[in-house]
């Protein structure tokens, strides 16, 4: 009974942690909330047809179709964020110390609100369509206990939204002058992580080599199915036995996103230097 | 036409279960054959059928995998190539029944 609160407190925690992270860094944009909720409806909604479809997705590409779908979610997912950051990076500032003077198009942010719209709908897809599977199949059990197995699967979703939470409102604390360097760090990190993600599923699809599985192996110390180890997953991408792939993955993820984020600031400091 | 159409639409499935190496059946929330014995550092695919109604979650953190299994169906998962040891595995959606491990020699 324990072990349904604990599956479904991994799923719902890694869409919950980027909700949490994407809430706090566009708390200055007042339309975010808004796109937030509508991402998070939609990525709802999606997850049910994506579980209902389970069978179909998967007999696609000679039965690797799954391997496909979940690398092109979290493909997208990476370029959303990246864009996400380095839009944070031009306007960021901006929206922080003059919301008032800032144009109209920076300030509802509306490119901007359809990149959250995206990585909210398909984080809360992903995780969900899985969260849905497992309930569905403890539903469809003719057991006793299934009433106190869903009672704790409920737990277990509270459980990963308070984390979301208990990391949106720590952001928030975090002094002005540090928030936008904060945020933007958690953001890439999460992109990275998401990155080398994609490229576990392409190896275990045989799309990918792996050079060198696992290049360590830290499940000893750190295993991944400990509440420590749960987080870091969510939070920075963590994998206690990674392929060499996907730390080439992460590392070109995080390398080019920091490049973009680096160039969108620069014109800005040019000036202020002059 | 439509029959051309249609035996290519089958084909992916019929070629898939055909080329695979080894097999795995979920019943009653249990592996079948519950240890499989592969040999080391090769590549090896490995045909999971869910004889079940429910889906089954294949998940492994030792081999680095996770994959759904839905409700009466197969999928295939690519395994390794693995340096020799006992590699467990678990079907997550029924962890109390479901387990079983690849074994690398």
């Amino acid at each position: 009974m324990f072990a349904t609160a604990i599956i479904v407190f991994r799923e719902v925690l890694e869409a919950a942690i980027i909700i949490g992270i994407l809430a706090a860094a566009t708390h200055s944009i007042p339309a975010s909330r808004r796109w937030l909720t509508a991402g998070l409806l939609l990525g709802l909604a999606g997850s049910g047809v994506v579980a209902a479809f389970t069978d179909a997705i998967g007999s696609l590409a000679s039965g690797i179709g799954q391997e496909l779908f979940n690398a092109i979610v979290l493909g997208i997912a990476v370029l959303m964020l990246a864009w996400h950051n380095i839009w944070m990076s031009s306007h960021g500032a901006a929206l922080a110390t003059s919301a008032k003077s800032v144009g109209s198009d920076i300030r509802n942010g509306r490119s901007e609100c359809s990149a959250l719209l995206l990585i909210v709908g398909l984080a809360v897809l992903r995780e969900g369509s899985e969260t849905v599977l497992f309930l569905y199949g403890i539903s469809a059990l003719d057991i006793h206990g299934q009433s106190s197995m869903m009672l704790s699967g409920i737990a277990g979703m509270l459980g990963g939204a308070a984390v979301g939470y208990m990391i949106y409102a720590g952001l928030l604390r975090i002094p002005m002058r540090l928030f936008f360097t904060a945020t933007g760090v958690l953001v890439l990190l999460l992109a990275a992580g998401m990155a080398s993600q994609a490229a576990h599923f392409l190896i275990q699809a045989d799309l990918l080599p792996s050079l060198t599985a696992p290049l360590w192996d830290t499940s000893a110390v750190l295993p991944e199915n400990k509440l420590p180890g749960m987080l870091l997953h969510s939070l920075i991408g963590y994998d206690s036995r990674p392929a060499g792939m996907q730390i080439i993955f992460y590392l070109t993820a995080l390398i080019a996103i920091s490049i973009g984020m680096k160039l969108a600031r620069s014109p800005r400091q040019s000036t202020l230097h002059k | 036409m439509q029959r051309l159409l249609l035996i290519s639409l089958l084909l992916p499935l019929a070629t898939y279960a055909a080329g695979a190496d080894y097999k795995l059946t979920i019943k009653s929330h249990r592996f079948q054959p519950s240890e499989l014995v592969i040999p080391t550092d090769q590549r090896v695919k490995l045909l999971v059928v869910n004889q079940d109604a429910t889906p089954e979650e294949f998940d492994s953190y030792d081999l680095n995998r996770e994959k759904i299994i839905a409700g009466n169906s197969r999928a295939i998962i690519f395994i390794g190539p693995l340096t020799s040891g006992r590699y467990v595995f678990t079907g997550e959606f029924h962890a109390a029944t479901a387990q079983g491990a690849i074994v690398a020699k």
